[in-house]
């Protein structure tokens, strides 16, 4: 999995492409967290356009950072899912905390 | 049903063999000629089986995976094994957002993932001695 991580005022938007599994989300979940606490960040952009597996590890990330960054009084979103990926996120309920688009 | 196709492996219990896992059974299934959005959902309910072993069943210890698919003409089945801690209780585990690692940031949603996206789930698990799952998934509906 490779990630690519742009900070713009205080919007971070994090670029994920590859899968998204266990494996992954213990190599990634330290380095979206450091960012958000260096930067002082208000809303969390996570871009899946290029992830093109993800099981329930994934969305354990998800929910994470969207308590973390909620914590800090800030909001969440998602974009550019795949069909497949859209599928897992509705089953968990995702699209109930957050804005995927 | 008569089978027509069946192979087994065992793996050692290593993150990195998650993709492993869900690359061979998606190509073990190829042959029935599946439709992408069906292969997709297995290849989920794989990688959901063996996390949940290695993170649960072997608490990411060494411990060794085995893992068996047997193919029918319309459909596949899919075994998933470990001889690590089992389950204590079955019931609860199932329970959508039930997890027993939150520490670990899992979402307790493996089971619901795994029960959504294939036709037919069972779990068997004694404490002590490891968790078996079996799931089939149909490819083509009458």
């Amino acid at each position: 999995m490779d990630i690519t991580i742009k900070q713009e005022n205080q919007v971070l938007t994090v670029y994920l492409k590859g899968e998204l599994d266990h494996h992954a989300v213990s190599k990634i979940k330290d380095a979206i967290d450091l960012q958000i606490l260096k930067a002082s960040v208000k809303k969390l952009v996570l871009d899946m356009s290029g992830v093109t597996f993800m099981d329930s590890s994934g969305i354990g990330l998800i929910v994470g950072r969207y308590n973390r960054i909620k914590s800090f009084g800030g909001s969440m979103t998602i974009k550019n899912p795949s069909q497949s990926l859209l599928k897992i996120l509705k089953m968990s309920g995702i699209d109930q905390l957050m804005k995927i688009c | 049903m008569q089978p027509i196709n069946r192979m087994k492996i065992e793996f050692d219990s290593k993150s990195t063999n998650e993709a492993f896992a869900r690359v061979v059974v998606a190509a073990f299934a190829a042959q029935l000629d599946p439709t992408l959005e069906d292969l997709a959902d297995l290849k989920t309910a794989v990688s959901e089986a063996v996390t949940n072993a290695i993170i649960h069943g072997y608490e990411q210890k060494p411990g060794t995976i085995y893992m068996e698919c047997i193919l029918y003409p319309n459909s596949i089945k899919v075994i998933i094994e470990d001889h690590g801690v089992g389950i204590e209780d079955i019931e609860k585990a199932r329970t959508p957002a039930f997890t027993t690692k939150p520490e670990l940031e899992r979402s307790g949603m493996g089971f619901s993932v795994m029960e959504s996206f294939m036709d037919s789930l069972q779990i068997e698990s004694e404490k002590g001695k490891g968790t078996k799952i079996t799931m089939t998934k149909k490819f083509f509906r009458d």
